[in-house]
This record gives C-alpha cells, structure tokens and sequence, in this order.
C-alpha cells in the first residue's frame, strides 16, 4: 500500500491490518506522554483545499503523535475558484520534501489525481474528495463498530449495518460500504430515492427507503448529515417532511435492539436528521468516533510511512 | 502536374489518378506525366468534411488557431471544416464569421466554413442575425449555438424556421440544461461510484425528441451534433422513418471510447457529451452502419494544457479529433466490416458537405472534378503521441493507443497540404 485513496483498494487483510495497527497504536494514548519516535523527521503536509478543521485536527493529532513534523496547507480557494492550480500547489509541496500529503478536496477524484500525476512522490491519503470518498472515516466507523460490538478484534462478518440520509452526495457512504463489504458486515442504505445515486442497485449492500423497517435488525445505524441547501434542489420537499421521514428520534431509536449503537460522522443537524436526545443518549457513540479517528489515522500514516527510511 | 500512381479510390481496383489545374485531369491507367506519387495502393477518398470543429480563434490562440486547426485538419485527411461558433467574441456577426472565413483562406491548409451562433452570446435568449452571417462573404449555413443547448422551445422553433430564408440548418446541441446542472460524466453505476455528478441519456433524447417534432411541424432541416446514446438512436431511426429532415452526427471518440475511462479520474477523458456505456457505443456504430447516423463528425476540441491538467471537476470539456478522425473509423467502423469505403466517403465527405451546402467538396472522384482528395493507408499502424499532435493543443484521448490507418497526403485543389503524412507548408509547395 502506497498511498491511501479508495477503501475500493483495501483487502481484508489490508483493512484488518490498519484496524488491528490502531488498536496497538491506541494505546499510546494512555500514556502520560503520548507520543512515539516512529516518524521523527518525516513529513506530513495537511492539504486543505476545504474547510475542515475537525478531520485536519485529528490528521494533525495522529501525525504529532507519531513525532512527524506537520504543515498545514490551507489552500482555500483552490483552482476551481481560480487560486493556485491542484498541479502547482502539488509541484510546491514536492519542492519542500513532503513524505506524506494529506489531501481534503472539494472535487472527487483529486486525491486520486495527486498520486497519479508525477507532481508529487510521497504518500498521498484521501481526507476526502468531494462526493466521492473519505476512507479514513470509513476506517474509524469500522474500528468504533469492532470496538463496540466484536471486542476490538477480527472482521466485522455479520453485523448488520444500516447507513441512514444523502447517500447520493456522501463520500462517509460510498466509503463505509465498500470497506464494510470487505469486512463482512450486511449494510442496508436508507434514503429518499432522490438522494440515492442512480446505480446504486449494483452497490455490495441492501436498499430500502423505509427506515422504520430497516432499523428492527440493526446493530448499528449510522446517520448521515443532510445539508440544507439539498432542500431547494427539490430533493425533498421540507426539512420537517425529511426529519420524519428519515431522522433519528427517541421513538425511533426506542425499536431498536438493545445493543444497538448510532453513529453520526459530524457535524450534526441536531433536530433535523438526528433529535438532540438521540445525539447526547448512551447509544450514541459519536465521540468515541472522534476518539478513534486519531488512533486509525496514526495507523494508517504508520503503514504508509513507517517502512520507509528517510 | 501530380499523378497519384496505384491509388485504389474508394478501395477499389488500382489506377492512377492524374492532377492538374487544381482538378482530377484522369483517371487510369499507366499515367506518368509529371510528378509520379507512388501509393502503393493506398485508398482514395475525397476530401474529408468535418462539420465540428473548434478552432478557437478568435480569444483562445494559446489553444488552437485557424492556421494551427487547419494544419491539423489537413494532417487528418480534411480539406474543409467548419467552425464553431463558441469563440470569444462569439461569431454570432457577420464581422466575426468573415474574420474566421478570412483567417482560413489565408491559412490555406484547408476550407474553412465559420458556423454562426444561434442565439446572441450563445446565451439563448434571442436570434443572432442569421441572416447577415448567411449574406456575408462566409456565406454561413449551419448555425449552432454548440456548447450550449437551444432550450428554449420557441426560440428554437423560430430558428428552425427563419433559416429557410437562406436554405441554412440549425445543428443543435441537444443538452435539456436542468437535467445537467454541474454534470461531469456519464450518469450511470460508474458516476454513482465515483462520485461525479451524472449526465442523463434523458437530457439528450428529450431535445433530440423535441426537435425532431419541432422539424417535422414548421418543415424544417434539423442536424442533431454528437449523438451519443441508443435511445437518441431510436428517436433518430423513428423521426426518419416520418420523413422528418433531420440529419445527425457521432464523433471518433463516442465510437470508441466508454466512459470507464473515468475511473482514473484525468481530465483528458472528460467531454461534452459525455463518454458512455458500452451499449451506447454499439448503438451508435450500428446507426452510423445503417445510415441512422448520416455523418462522423470530430467535435475537435483543443485545449490549454492547464484547463486539463487540474482536477476533474475543474477541466474543461473536450478532446482533439481531427488527426484521428480517419484511424478510428477505421478501427471502429471498417476493420470489423461495419462499412467500407464508399460507405466512409458518403459518412466522412459527401454527406457532411450537403449538410453544410460546401460546394467543391465532398464530390466524386472523376475527371473534371476538384481535387479535394485523401490518399490513406488503411494497414499503417502508428502508436498516438500527444506530442506528434499537429493541433497547438496536446489533449488527444488516444495517447499511447496503437491505431491502424495513416493519412499519406492530403490534396486541396490540386496543391498537396500533406505528403508522406507531413503536413507541407504552404511557402515550400
């Protein structure tokens, strides 16, 4: 593995292996001091062409605490609103020794173009790429989901999954159901038809447009953030009618099964499609997302870097 | 005096074909006055017409000009193209297509037919003057607002009408605008996966359904640009079992390439329509096999290298064609048996040279005749190499591609533009 782009590209054995890396590499947060030497001297430039500060923190987090030297390249406006070009921000970052870029954009495919072009050597991981894919996210439900219900350990073979809200504009989704596929975990999507994408019938998961069905087997129900703005591209016809139809309220949650968890990528609408109640309940794991966001993201530059020399 | 020795024209039988005054003098055999060209028995064509093609001057001379696309035009076997509008300013005057019309004749590596826009600014909001582009010294026919879709249903009725005035077309863009908003490919299982936003079958079928309609009710001719999926195919098959005057063509690119070629996310792939399905391509070759599809044209569309080395979404639309055009017919259309070359010939020259109303060219190959003519070696393999691209632009899709068929020489009126597949400038001749 070279760079990190697609969870389409992770074997199982890839994916249990950075799974298996975060779990050791998680410990080290319990230490007064919670830092290893692995990547003294290397480099890893936070590339940002989108706002994010959460996902650039715990990028920034992880890779500190692997003792690599982080720059954080804020590169609003990117050449799509004609600032510096993809090409030549890539060129700048090679000319500076970057061993790794972390890359979040808003056009699907520019990670993938990063580490295919000869502009840039080092390792390339997709923070992600517009409406495409976000495979350290993936990576991280994946952990909470084994964390929560498989004891840390193993696949996720059997754990039935339901992924609830914009499928179609979701690079959380498209990642989740590949690498969950690879793991063994049955995932249904929930949506609106309008918000699923059009060959979504060929995805390695169930479709259903029925949450209230879906969510009587779930072991874990993972809402999606609803942006606004969808509501006046005729997708649905009102927040309220979405949020009844397809949000997360105690009730709901209540048909359930006992064990069951909800996960949220952040940020949340709270009220819109996930009740406040459900957010701050004891089901909710969300913060432990957050949480292990870091410990995967250090296994994940850990792979990618640490077997090199500098 | 020229004689092509051992030319086959239209793949038939060897003979030699003896040029002089700009015109085929004779045709037959034993000819060996003058400058001796050998053929080796090479196919004879009459030059190639291409009804799109984007120049880019005047406002983009950094990606092509009118000399720079000729010269590629010349190198691909054609000796007439027109220009789209889609210039900056857009030729939507008689100023501007006279400038194009002009810049061509001085080029002199081939004709050079400015398309007028049909709207102002291409903006679709009202009628360009039609016929002041018609009246000019460019003497326009075929008028598109390329690039953009004439969506509007009446502007695009009273289009259809108002150049039967001057026996004009109006060659539409089909492209239903709400249906494409931010659209980057292909909408289908792949643009799902890949997370770019799709472009419908249905926002193309529903304007070439709409238009055929429109044709058929003010008896108008109608030419439908770059048709690129089979449910445009079976509206085209049915409108023409009507009668309805409605002519359509397919570029190279649609013929040949599928829209996988999105999955490594490089812009060069990225085109207007988009790159389809498998189904698609079969469609569109069996349509331009049965004379659905009357004609290929390039839809040549050069491009700065930083309008596509960029991420996707970012790219602009398009791919160069014309140096290629003749190859991937061949590959697609010839080699598997879908048409030979007097079906080529119709396709590629005679039939887009009607459309257009180009005179001179486009016509068959006897003495007494312009001599307008391609000489192509259809068993010639080359390698494509985006830097053997004549065009001033690099962005061929067909890099690193080993296609059959290479251009030998290019003839406009008796003066060669290409030989020994070099394009020969015109201070040399």
């Amino acid at each position: 593995m070279r760079h990190l782009l697609s969870t389409t590209d992770l074997s199982r054995a890839d994916a249990l292996s950075i799974l298996d890396t975060a779990r050791e590499l998680a410990q080290v947060a319990d230490r007064p001091v919670k830092k290893l030497p692995t990547l003294r001297g290397r480099t890893v430039v936070n590339l940002f062409f989108e706002d994010s500060t959460r996902t650039r923190i715990s990028f920034e987090a992880a890779a500190k605490r692997l003792s690599a030297d982080v720059i954080n390249f804020s590169a609003k406006g990117s050449s799509l609103s004609k600032g510096e070009s993809l090409k030549d921000t890539a060129l700048t970052l090679q000319a500076m020794g970057a061993d790794a870029v972390v890359i979040r954009h808003n056009a699907s495919g520019a990670a993938h173009r990063l580490a295919n072009s000869d502009w840039i050597h080092g390792a390339v991981i997709n923070a992600g790429d517009g409406t495409h894919e976000h495979p350290t996210q993936a990576l991280l439900d994946a952990f909470t989901m084994r964390d929560h219900l498989r004891d840390g350990q193993g696949s996720l073979d059997g754990l039935n999954v339901v992924i609830v809200g914009d499928v179609l504009h979701s690079r959380v989704a498209r990642s989740n159901v590949w690498l969950l596929d690879t793991l063994g975990a049955n995932v249904t999507l929930v949506a609106p038809p309008t918000l699923l994408p059009v060959g979504v019938g060929s995805w390695p998961c169930q479709v259903s447009y029925d949450l209230d069905e879906a969510i009587v087997k779930a072991d874990v129900v993972m809402m999606l953030r609803v942006q606004m703005e969808r509501m006046n591209a005729a997708f649905f016809p009102s927040a309220r009618e979405y949020s009844r139809r397809y949000g997360l309220d105690v009730p709901r949650m209540s048909s359930l099964p006992e064990h069951a968890i909800v996960m949220h990528p952040g940020p949340m609408n709270r009220g819109m499609e996930i009740a406040a109640d459900v957010a701050d309940s004891g089901r909710s794991v969300i913060l432990d997302q957050v949480t292990n966001g870091v410990h995967v993201r250090m296994a994940v530059l850990y792979l990618l870097l640490g077997g090199q020399e500098s | 005096m020229t004689v092509l020795h051992n030319v086959r024209p239209l793949g038939g039988e060897a003979v030699d074909v003896r040029i002089e005054d700009g015109l085929i003098a004779e045709i037959g055999g034993g000819l060996d006055d003058g400058q001796v060209i050998d053929c080796a028995d090479a196919v004879l064509l009459p030059g190639l017409v291409d009804l799109h093609t984007h120049l880019r001057e005047p406002g983009r001379e950094d990606a092509e000009t009118v000399e720079s696309g000729t010269r590629a035009a010349a190198a691909g076997g054609f000796t007439a193209v027109h220009a789209m509008a889609n210039t900056d300013p857009v030729a939507d005057t008689a100023g501007v297509v006279e400038q194009v019309w002009r810049l061509g004749l001085e080029a002199g590596f081939a004709d050079v037919r400015p398309v007028g826009a049909v709207t102002v600014g291409l903006d679709g909001k009202r009628l360009a003057e039609l016929g002041a582009m018609a009246d000019s010294a460019a003497r326009v026919r075929v008028f598109s607002d390329d690039g953009h879709c004439v969506s509007d249903a009446q502007l695009m009725r009273r289009a259809l009408e108002y150049v039967k005035a001057f026996d004009g077309v109006i060659a539409q863009h089909a492209q239903e605008p709400r249906l494409t908003e931010g659209s980057q490919m292909h909408e289908g299982q792949l643009s799902g996966q890949l997370g770019l936003a799709g472009w419908p079958a249905v926002a193309e079928e529903a304007i070439i359904a709409r238009d055929v309609l429109l044709a058929e009710h003010v008896g108008s001719r109608l030419h439908i640009c770059h048709v690129s999926t089979a449910g445009s195919v079976e509206i085209l098959r049915w409108a023409k079992s009507r009668g309805i005057a409605v002519t359509a063509e397919v570029t190279p690119h649609h013929l040949l390439l599928t829209h996988d070629l999105a999955t490594t996310y490089d812009p060069l792939y990225k085109v207007n329509p988009p790159l389809r399905s498998d189904t698609d391509v079969a469609a569109v070759r069996q349509a331009l096999a049965d004379g659905v599809i009357d004609i290929v044209a390039t839809d040549h569309a050069p491009h700065a290298m930083e309008d596509k080395e960029c991420e996707w979404a970012a790219a602009a639309f398009g791919m160069l064609g014309l140096q290629t055009a003749l190859a991937v017919v061949n590959e697609t259309m010839v080699r598997p048996g879908l048409l030979d070359w007097d079906a080529v010939a119709q396709r590629m020259s005679v039939v887009p040279a009607r459309i257009g109303r180009v005179a001179d060219h486009g016509r068959p190959l006897a003495a007494g005749e312009p001599a307008n003519l391609t000489v192509f070696d259809p068993d010639g393999e080359w390698v494509v190499s985006a830097e053997d691209m004549v065009s001033r632009s690099r962005n061929t899709p067909y890099a690193g591609m080993v296609l059959h068929g290479r251009v030998l020489s290019t003839w406009l009126r008796g003066r060669p533009t290409v030989l020994d597949g070099a394009v020969v400038d015109y201070e040399t001749v």
